[in-house]
């Protein structure tokens, strides 16, 4: 009886998946009748309800690499570094304060991380920069860096944890300083979780949708600098979505679109999987 | 008993709607622009009639033409005319398309508190949004470069914007494109060099409106036509509104319906 409704469960969740892959495909492949698939990748011009249409998504793709990467730059440290604090360093008593409270940055919605990048961030980089727009690919990226933190830091905090004890205690008691233990012995024995963290922290940034449509621009350019504003796929299909014909060209472009994305979270993930794999043997 | 009490529970939940809709049902569809005043009014309109049931869909204006066409709904939704080509597939297929006129709604190009420019030409607003001009002190004012704010394209005041003002040239790739006229509104109270455009019933004291071709737009110059960024909001219907769709629309044009209009942020029908 139970393992008849576990596994009706894990089946219905397989069906589901594969319906969302078939809707995307079924929809998103005749754009392919209006466009070139190679114009469709590499063009950057982006005029989807123009006469005539361009159907060009390198600008957007551009968009969303930019503001993951400029994202990751800034969690990777801080994530990293907070999970070695935490785990290696901290007291029992800090521990239990810092990482509940980091934790607690996950918890939050992210359009009022979009509220926060608008109404406080965007006017702060005007005044303390001197550029002309706050709302571009420098600061969707520290908005983006912060929501990823408290993921590279608990699942990082988790893998340095489990690195057995008496790694640590040999290095020791060779006469290691702590810090040459945590950079030479601990990180590389936790080496796939961390890995593991940074291509989920990768997976959620440049899924994210809320805060790259408030605060990224939506520009359609590839930008010339962080401080430009940027257009990244997901903000595209979620705001011109809702306003396009069903069945026109632009609703299979953004499906389109929805395909790509796929496939580059998708690819991620069999990376993370195969990093994971690699562990276990 | 028990039993008995979620029969019957389930058969009102499927039998009610079955037999609400018997008739008194009216079906609309079509522009996002016109969706907010079509299900206000609706609501309020099926609270002082309450035998009536109205069923509101979005879609964008060409599926309200084409619902029409179809036949498939008694009330089509355009935030722009009806364009000849569909007037004359529609005329082939013996159906009459008929525009009522339900909101005016004019669309104003709002710039920051401390910018000291007041007037633009149409001509002056296309070139910025071309690019061709691309610091404010081309126009009369400061010395900064212009922050072009547009709307997502797919959106109603962008179709009006760029039929009207860029009169379909394309907008430059740097302009931003955010996803509201609220977010537009806010984004210029903050960005010294911005220049943008939202509804008229969007303007607040955050930001500044300027004159289009000297003319400020207001509830007056809008509805007598003398502000140019204007447009008018219609609801299609199959020859003259009959039965209950008449009495939809009149509902709609009357004081009543006219204040429901204004409080959804567009201009009342003179």
């Amino acid at each position: 009886m139970f393992k008849g409704i576990t596994y009706t469960a894990s089946l219905f969740t397989i069906i589901v998946l594969f319906g969302i892959i078939a809707t995307l495909f079924s929809e998103g492949l005749p754009i392919l009748k209006h466009v070139n698939i190679k114009d469709f990748l590499t063009s950057p011009n982006w005029h989807p309800t123009h006469f005539p249409a361009d159907f060009g998504i390198l600008s957007l793709i551009v968009g969303s690499l930019v503001v993951t990467a400029g994202a990751l730059i800034i969690a990777i440290p801080l994530g990293l570094g907070s999970a070695i604090y935490i785990s290696e360093i901290a007291g029992t008593r800090s521990k239990e304060i810092i990482k509940p409270i980091i934790e607690l940055l996950a918890g939050i919605p992210s359009v009022v991380y979009g509220l926060f990048g608008m109404a406080f961030l965007s006017p702060f980089l005007i005044k303390v920069f001197g550029i002309p727009t706050g709302l571009n690919a420098f600061s969707a990226s520290i908005v983006l860096g912060v929501m990823v933190v408290p993921i590279i830091s608990s699942m990082s905090e988790d893998a340095l944890s489990t690195v057995p004890r008496n790694l640590r205690e040999a290095s020791f008691a060779l006469g290691a300083t702590r810090w040459e233990t945590i950079v030479q012995i601990v990180l590389p024995a936790a080496r796939s979780g961390v890995v593991g963290s940074i291509m989920l922290g990768f997976g959620r940034a440049i899924g994210e949708t809320m805060v790259v449509i408030m605060i990224a621009g939506g520009a359609a350019q590839i930008p010339k600098s962080i401080f430009q504003p940027v257009r990244p796929m997901t903000a595209a299909i979620a705001s011109e979505m809702g306003e396009t014909v069903i069945g026109s060209p632009h609703f299979h472009a953004l499906f389109g679109i929805a395909i790509v994305l796929f496939f580059i979270t998708f690819i991620t993930n069999l990376i993370t999987e195969f990093v994971f794999l690699k562990k276990r043997k | 008993m028990k039993k008995f009490v979620i029969l019957l529970t389930l058969f009102a939940l499927i039998a009610v709607p079955v037999l609400a809709k018997k008739g008194n049902k009216i079906t609309i569809a079509g522009s996002t622009t016109v969706l907010p005043i079509a299900q206000a009014t609706a609501e309020v309109f099926m609270n002082n009639n309450p035998e009536i049931n109205i069923s509101v869909r979005g879609g964008g204006s060409s599926v309200g033409i084409a619902a029409i066409m179809a036949g498939t709904v008694d009330i089509g939704n355009a935030s722009r005319h009806i364009k000849a080509k569909e007037l004359a597939s529609a005329r082939e297929q013996g159906i009459n398309p008929y525009e009522n006129i339900v909101a005016n709604d004019g669309i104003v190009i709002v710039i920051h508190k401390d910018n000291n420019v007041k007037d633009l030409t149409l001509e002056q607003v296309k070139d910025i949004y071309t690019g061709k001009i691309s610091n404010w002190k081309e126009v009369g004012g400061p010395s900064l470069p212009i922050v072009v704010i547009s709307r997502d394209v797919s959106s109603g005041t962008f179709e009006v914007f760029n039929n009207i003002v860029l009169n379909n040239a394309k907008c430059i790739s740097g302009a931003l494109m955010l996803a509201s006229n609220n977010a537009v509104v806010t984004t210029i109270a903050t960005t010294p060099g911005a220049i943008g455009y939202a509804g008229l019933g969007y303007l607040n004291e955050t930001v500044n409106a300027v004159k289009i071709d000297r003319v400020m737009p207001s509830k007056k110059t809008i509805q007598n036509g003398s502000y140019p960024i204007a447009r008018t909001l219609h609801m299609y219907t199959n020859g003259a509104p009959r039965g209950l769709a008449k009495r939809y629309i009149d509902f709609i044009l009357s004081a009543e319906g006219q204040k429901i209009v204004e409080e959804q942020g567009f201009i009342s029908v003179e």
